[in-house]
């Protein structure tokens, strides 16, 4: 059961069981949660893209004054477009995309707790956005707000097909979030190396986790939103009819039970990707592990709370900025405590100005510029005043990309290596974080100015001399100077991906488990499961925390098959062995059979649709069917 | 490291309540008991403020949903009693008949409330209350067929020897959504049904 690193023999056996069939059919049909993980950043960074795209025509439209680039319909269809595209489609799948990679590397195991819904909720997401896509290109896109407020979206005021398309999306959308949120959780409780206790996991983890629970909190409120809506539309139920009774104001609170912990979601994975790698950095361990670690679990609580007291004690309806600014409320104590915790670790540490550390870096700066203005604006008076300005799409802008966007380039920079084996260029990275940083703030500062002037958000042109011109055009210079910065990012990419330098296990001699095994590691991912001893395992001569020392090199092999060791919730003490399912077609065959029953729905081809509804209960079957006992050996 | 003990290693299917699986389907059912509770959400919110009287068509008879709350009631009771046969005394054939009776149960449950949605006066476009009845009671229907159709899945398993005492995860887990189908009963029983007789 114990073996040793250093036997090719074991090597060899361990890719025969792990590795995919090669060809069209083994791409497909993988469920290695490093391939996964992979697509799941190359598609949400093209939506990023994509989503920079319809931002920069915009910004031409919005350039100079009466400018007639593009109608006013266009320009709803291509904002809401873009929020959905960056809310949606982007912020939240990117993060997905890092967690899925490294969360068995973190943790120390050889996959996903259920790799084929892992698999299952790619393939969903990817369908899902080309969906919503496929209405927005033939020209019947959302657009009425990625928010969607009914009356505006209510049959008698939109009556295309736009609104059903992007329900359905939505509704489609939200059972990739829900799969991989459920698969995030019960890997993390199920499968963690030996000794990985609870307090043990890096910051990340306890990120992911969080916006885990907080998307099976919430998901179902938004997926039932739309449904709702669906059947208002399409079947003449009441739910948001005023003169049936029904209330309007009902969408809004479901669609921000949903929102304000998707903010979340989509922050704290983030943070954590942070609290994790600025640290590598700073040569030295995250300063105050605990204290980050419950203020992110307190950030949800918070925010849950924060929400209650929103929704029932002031009664106000939730409006684009009370909303973002009740989420700064909530998190200001929270991130406090994390911004502190950055910022201690630089100071006390020896940085070294790699371009990782630059994003990182960036992103405390922008975090704390961000946070003093997203508390002041959560003042309720400024609230009333600046509501529906392009204060709030500037403000918008600060939080999502500074939170976000950073990170992830940061993100993308450090384990870039990892992922492929060899190191991005330094000096196009340094460019590229200089352009981004550059642009971002010429793009958005003066955006606060454009909204104290009382430029109103979502209108698609203005007229000359009422003193928004210039700050217009200062922020449309600004978009294409990120768009720039983001264009080197991919240079980068591409052009290390063949030239960069080979990178080793661990290049930036970072203190994980996922810097234990080769870039990139092989598909078993470890060759024996490793022991964990404290939070730093590969920094423990250095350190000398407990004494004990982590073990890379010897422990079980389990090599019967696919196999991974399961562990205890807490403790992580060793509790049986768990047979993997081998590569299927099935997760990909049971997405496209949903794909088919929400096509069939837009279209009102019920017995399509209830063809697909029976098509996907017969996938279910087979795939959970268990092995006949033969198979298994002697049970 | 020290090696870890076979035994150790070789027990993971025998307590289904450690498999990934039952903690897969545990946190299924939190997201679902989720949307459950944001559809009664919708419904006490607008029932709420929606001018009297409520529900416009006065409170829905129990003649037919009390006694099939019971049925339903029932058929967790033995479902109950068919995972305790197995888990407790390896008797694959009780717990076959355990499941076999939950089947039953069941397919009286969904039939009788398909008549009582087939006698309803009102439909889903009526009113905001038709609207409320029919999703939130076909929600639930749409459970009880999945719970259904695990179950006779199960079933089958139990009988092609693909579960049974030495494999009970599938047991176990179809059991406790099964359960799980039976509380949002209760709850969508207690709204719908009982709440408009106290007021
Ligand atoms: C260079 C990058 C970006 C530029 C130039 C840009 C520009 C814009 C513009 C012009 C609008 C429409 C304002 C209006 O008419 O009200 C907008 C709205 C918005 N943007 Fe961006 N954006 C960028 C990146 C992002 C990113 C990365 C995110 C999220 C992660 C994001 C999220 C949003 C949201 C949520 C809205 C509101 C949409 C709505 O009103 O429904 N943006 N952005």
């Amino acid at each position: 059961m114990v073996a040793v690193v250093g036997s090719n023999e074991l090597g060899r056996r361990l890719d025969a069981q792990w590795e995919r069939p090669r060809g069209l059919v083994g791409w497909l049909a993988t469920v290695d949660h490093k391939e996964i993980g992979i697509r799941y950043l190359v598609t949400a960074f093209s939506f990023l893209v994509i989503g920079g795209v319809e931002a920069l025509i915009m910004r031409l439209q919005l350039a100079r004054p009466n400018a007639a680039l593009l109608d006013p319909a266009e320009y709803n269809q291509l904002f809401t477009m873009h929020g959905v595209t960056m809310i949606f489609l982007y912020a939240l799948p990117i993060l997905s995309g890092f967690s899925n990679y490294l969360w068995p590397l973190l943790l120390g195991t050889r996959d996903m707790a259920f790799p084929r819904l892992n698999a299952f909720s790619y393939w969903v997401f990817l369908l899902s956005g080309i969906f919503i896509y496929v209405g927005f290109v033939t020209g019947h896109g959302p657009d009425a707000g990625w928010f969607n407020y009914v009356p505006y979206t209510s049959r008698a005021y939109d009556p295309g097909p736009n609104i059903d398309i992007y329900a359905l999306g939505m509704v489609f959308f939200g059972i990739s979030t829900t799969v991989g949120a459920v698969n995030f959780i019960v890997s993390l409780f199920k499968t963690r190396a030996p000794g990985m206790s609870v307090n043990r996991v890096p910051i990340m983890v306890w990120g992911t986790l969080t916006a885990s629970f907080g998307n099976l909190a919430a998901v179902p409120a938004v997926s039932l939103a739309f449904l709702m809506l669906w059947l208002d539309r399409q079947f003449g139920t009441h739910f948001f009819d005023v003169e049936q009774n029904g209330r309007p104001l009902l969408w809004q609170h479901l669609f921000w039970m949903f929102g304000h912990p998707w903010v979340y979601a989509i922050v704290l994975p983030a943070m954590g990707i942070v609290s994790d790698a600025l640290p590598v950095f700073c040569r030295r361990p995250l300063v105050g592990y605990t204290a980050v670690a419950l203020s992110t679990v307190a950030t949800i609580v918070l925010g849950f709370g924060v929400w209650l007291h929103h929704m029932f004690a002031t009664g106000i309806p939730p409006l684009g900025l009370s909303f973002f600014s009740a989420a700064s409320m909530a998190i200001v104590i929270p991130s406090a405590v994390a911004v502190f915790a950055w910022i201690a670790t630089i100071w006390t540490g020896r940085p070294v100005r790699a371009t990782p550390f630059l994003y990182f870096a960036g992103f405390v700066f922008l975090f704390v510029v961000g946070g003093v203005s997203g508390f002041m604006t959560a003042a309720v008076p400024l609230d009333w005043q600046l509501t529906d300005t392009y204060f709030v799409v500037a403000h918008i802008h600060y939080v999502l990309l500074g939170i976000n966007v950073f990170p992830v380039l940061g993100g993308i920079h450090f384990w870039f290596p990892k992922m492929t084996g060899r190191l991005m260029s330094e000096r196009l990275g340094r460019w590229s974080f200089w352009i981004t940083f550059t642009g971002f703030n010429v793009a958005f500062l003066p955006m606060h100015l454009t909204g104290l002037l009382g430029m109103p958000r979502r209108i698609y042109t203005y007229p000359a001399g009422v003193g928004w011109d210039g700050l217009n055009m200062l922020t449309s210079i600004g978009a294409f100077v990120v768009a720039l910065g983001v264009l080197l990012v991919v240079v980068n990419v591409i052009r290390s991906l063949k030239s960069g330098a080979i990178a080793g296990p661990n290049p930036w001699d970072a203190p994980t488990l996922e810097w234990a095994t080769s870039s990139p590691p092989p598909p078993y991912n470890f060759l024996v499961i490793p022991t964990v001893a404290s939070r730093h395992p590969l920094w423990e001569n250095r350190l000398d925390e407990t004494g004990e020392r982590s073990s890379t090199r010897v422990g079980p092999a389990l090599d019967h098959g696919r196999e991974i060791l399961r562990t205890t919730p807490l403790d992580a003490e060793p509790d049986g062995s768990v047979h993997m399912p081998e590569d299927s077609l099935l997760p990909l065959v049971t997405a496209l059979v949903m794909l088919a029953g929400f096509a069939a729905l837009l279209a009102h081809h019920w017995w399509l649709a209830l063809a697909a509804a029976i098509g996907t209960a017969i996938c279910t079957l087979v795939w959970l069917t268990p092995a006949r006992p033969a198979t298994l050996g002697a049970p | 490291m020290s090696a870890i003990p076979a035994e150790i290693l070789a027990g993971a299917e025998r307590k289904p309540h450690r498999t990934s699986g039952w903690w897969g389907m545990i946190a299924t059912i939190a997201t679902e008991a989720a949307l459950f509770a944001y559809l009664l959400f919708s419904y006490g919110y607008i029932a709420a403020q929606a001018p009297p009287p409520w529900p416009p068509v006065g409170a829905p008879e129990l003649k037919l949903a009390l006694p099939n709350t019971l049925v339903l009631l029932a058929s967790s009771v033995t479902v109950w009693w068919a995972e305790r046969r197995l888990s407790r005394r390896g008797d694959l054939r009780g717990c076959r008949r355990g499941f076999l009776a939950t089947l039953a149960f069941g397919a009286v449950f969904i039939a009788v409330q398909l008549l009582e949605w087939h006698k309803k006066s009102f439909t889903p476009a009526s009113h905001v209350y038709g609207s409320l009845y029919f999703t939130i009671t076909g929600f639930h229907m749409a459970h009880v067929v999945a719970g259904w159709v695990m179950l006779a899945a199960v079933a089958w398993w139990l009988a092609s020897g693909r579960a049974g005492p030495a494999r009970p995860v599938p047991v176990a887990v179809s059991a406790v959504y099964w359960h799980f189908v039976d509380a949002v009963w209760l709850a969508v029983f207690t709204t719908f049904y009982l709440l408009p007789r106290l007021g």
